[in-house]
């Protein structure tokens, strides 16, 4: 057809750009010129019109006329059934007997409720993000920790900073002079409102968090600074860069204990398993040891229960299983890169992953069988792990330089993450806090409440 | 079929509603069988139309395809019988999956003046046996029934049809944007047969 073809070739190359309805009038005018005898006259046709009633008002005026024979057929049916007064339908009122077979069929029922627990979503981008000048870019150093109370407590400099996620209000716990400072770890006690503070002299600051109160200072027992801090209720373990450990009473005067001698450099990983039967501590001399607290003597340096060479690089990211509690997880420095888990019973490495980069921390999700870490050069990102197949599941970036220290929420869903890029960043990473709400009420109660139910 | 001469292949009323209303009731049984609305313990095998033939030995369903098909019959005789759909549906969420659709055309001729026509047995009982074949095959592009699933019988009668005691009207028990597909028909040259089946669009298949 001419038509056809004319509105196919039809070119922008005429297009005055006017109105579809004024060239209609023009269009009217020159066909009754040359009225005798039809003669196409192509420049005086406007194919741009011609092409708009051909498309355009068929499309306006018939918006679903363009279907499959399958949607006509529907179609008829439909017309067919609001026919009413042609036709009857009839059922029978006792229906047929519904179909009973127990087992094959509840079993492929249960599987597609098993796929509808679909993959939780993880966001990619950090929720918010807080500024943290003059964090230390030390990687031996534990400057950032997340109280029970709900309080996420960081070192900045020689300032400690209390940050309330609660309220999201900022509060400055302690500033410490110049010759003592600057703050080298930070851990809460296990009742969210007393802070441990290590410094780099040596001694060790308990601080009362609710009355912003210095309670007591630990000194004596290190030789350089406390790198590392764990609480194993009353007992305050501190690792220092002399690679003594010592655990410390806090209730009595003379606080130190007991001495664990392992490691001959620096202490920088340091955790008390959930039982608080067993430590773990990672030292710059590669070496992962696990301590018994049944072996421990008073008179003589305790002799760990295990001694692990694996690492190649220092060990500073420890992370116990919250659900095993003989499985520990160890994240080695830049020339090891591996993530290895540990039966601390027997010894034994029952997994190794090399992740490609400085493992810097490790936090276990406590609702699911999952792992996060931390790195450093070269994507400076989070991790997250399936585990036991150790699949990565997500890997969040963000940071630009590398991410130092982790820190978990009360409740378990969030993370916190600070960086040697100044920045502290919270990862919704763990899961949504709805799936935890019945967790959350119970993770920030009164303070004194908490201190009622440990001990 | 008593009154049918199948000497002369002439068929009457009363006997091509006979087919009509057998075909629906093997029907019925091939479509649950192989659609997996029953177990597949629960049936058993019997040589019809040329073809091994799945019959449910469930009292239940039995009973009721039994009395299905002589209440199809007699609107059939009384050219009342427009259509007729089993309908599977989830157990659970009352779903409908699926609509097996069977149009049905009466020679209005034969119903007001009584006269019969001719066909051979035989020619019926192919078209018959191509239906069932597909009913058969059609597991191979219906889309999966993997739920406990539940099946009810729909007919489409004439406005002037009382409604007997044991039924009841019914919604048409429709599909949103089925897939369709239409199978073989069969013609008893007074009865006219077009099946089709519908189900709802599975999201999976499409690529």
């Amino acid at each position: 057809m001419d038509a056809g073809s004319t509105v196919t070739s039809s070119s922008n190359a005429k297009n005055q750009s006017r109105c579809p309805l004024q060239d209609q009038l023009l269009k009217k005018r020159n066909s009754r010129e040359n009225l005798d005898r039809f003669i196409p006259n192509r420049s005086a046709m406007d194919f741009d019109y011609a092409h708009y009633m051909l498309t355009e008002r068929k499309g306006k005026e018939n918006p679903t006329a363009a279907s499959s024979p399958s949607r006509e057929a529907y179609r008829k049916q439909l017309a067919e059934t609001f026919n009413m007064n042609r036709t009857r339908i009839l059922t029978f009122k006792n229906k047929p007997p519904t179909p009973v077979d127990p087992i094959p069929h509840d079993f492929t029922s249960a599987q597609p409720s098993k796929a509808a627990k679909s993959r939780r979503y993880i966001p990619q981008t950090s929720e918010r993000t807080l500024d943290a000048p003059d964090l230390v870019d030390d990687y031996y150093l534990n400057l950032l920790d997340w109280g029970s109370s709900n309080v996420l407590s960081i070192a900045l400099g020689n300032t400690v900073y209390l940050w309330d996620a609660s309220s999201g209000s900022t509060s400055e716990l302690v500033t410490v002079d110049d010759e003592v400072g600057p703050v080298t770890s930070i851990s809460w006690a296990p009742d969210g409102r007393h802070v441990a503070v290590g410094l780099n002299n040596s001694e060790v600051q308990l601080w009362d968090s609710t009355a912003n109160r210095l309670l007591r200072t630990l000194k004596g027992g290190h030789r350089s600074r406390v790198g590392s801090l764990a609480w194993n209720n009353h007992i305050l373990t501190t690792g220092g860069m002399d690679g003594q450990i010592i655990n410390n009473d806090v209730r009595i005067r003379s606080h130190l204990v007991e001495t664990y001698r392992g490691h001959n450099q620096e202490v920088c990983g340091l955790k008390w398993s959930a039982s608080g039967q067993q430590l773990a501590s990672g030292g710059n001399d590669n070496l992962l040891h696990i301590w018994d607290r049944s072996m421990t003597s008073t008179n003589t340096p305790t002799q760990w229960l295990h001694q692990l060479q694996e690492h190649t690089a220092a060990v500073k990211a420890l992370a116990w299983c919250p659900y095993q509690g003989n499985l520990l997880a160890s994240g080695g420095g830049g020339g090891d890169r591996c993530i290895k888990f540990w039966n601390t019973h027997t010894g034994a490495c029952v997994n190794s992953v090399d992740t490609g980069s400085q493992v810097c921390a490790l936090l276990w999700n406590k609702n699911e069988r999952e792992l996060l870490s931390s790195h450093g050069f070269t994507q400076n990102q989070l991790t997250l792990w399936k585990y036991p197949s150790m699949v990565k599941m997500a890997e969040l970036t963000g940071h630009t330089s590398r991410v130092l220290f982790m820190a978990q929420s009360p409740d378990g869903c969030t993370v916190a993450s600070a960086a040697a890029d100044e920045t502290l960043r919270f990862w919704n990473v763990f899961g949504v806090p709805q799936v935890a709400a019945k967790a959350a009420p119970k993770a920030n109660p009164e303070p004194f409440a908490h201190i009622n139910r440990i001990r | 079929m008593a009154s049918k001469t199948a000497a002369k292949d002439i068929i009457t009323l009363r006997g091509s509603a006979a087919i009509v209303s057998e075909f629906f009731g093997y029907a019925a049984n091939s479509i649950l069988y192989n659609r997996g609305v029953y177990p597949e313990e629960s049936f058993s095998k019997v040589k019809k139309y040329g073809l091994p033939m799945l019959l449910t030995q469930d009292e239940g369903v039995k009973s009721f395809i039994a009395s299905l098909t002589s209440q199809l019959s007699e609107w059939l005789e009384a050219g009342k019988l427009q259509r007729v759909v089993l309908v599977i549906m989830s157990k659970a969420s009352g779903e409908v999956l699926e609509r097996w659709n069977f149009s049905i055309e009466t020679d209005g001729e034969v119903i007001e003046k009584g006269v019969s026509r001719e066909k051979s047995d035989k020619e019926i009982m192919r078209e018959i046996q191509a239906i069932m074949r597909q009913i058969a095959s059609s597991i191979t592009y219906l889309p999966c029934l993997d739920e406990p699933c539940v099946f009810d019988v729909l007919a489409y009668t004439d406005k002037d049809v009382s409604v007997p005691f044991t039924w009841i009207e019914s919604d048409p028990k429709l599909i949103a944007n089925p897939q369709m597909v239409k199978l073989h028909s069969f013609d008893t040259k007074i009865h006219k047969v077009d099946t089709l089946v519908s189900y709802k669009n599975d999201e999976w298949d499409e690529e």
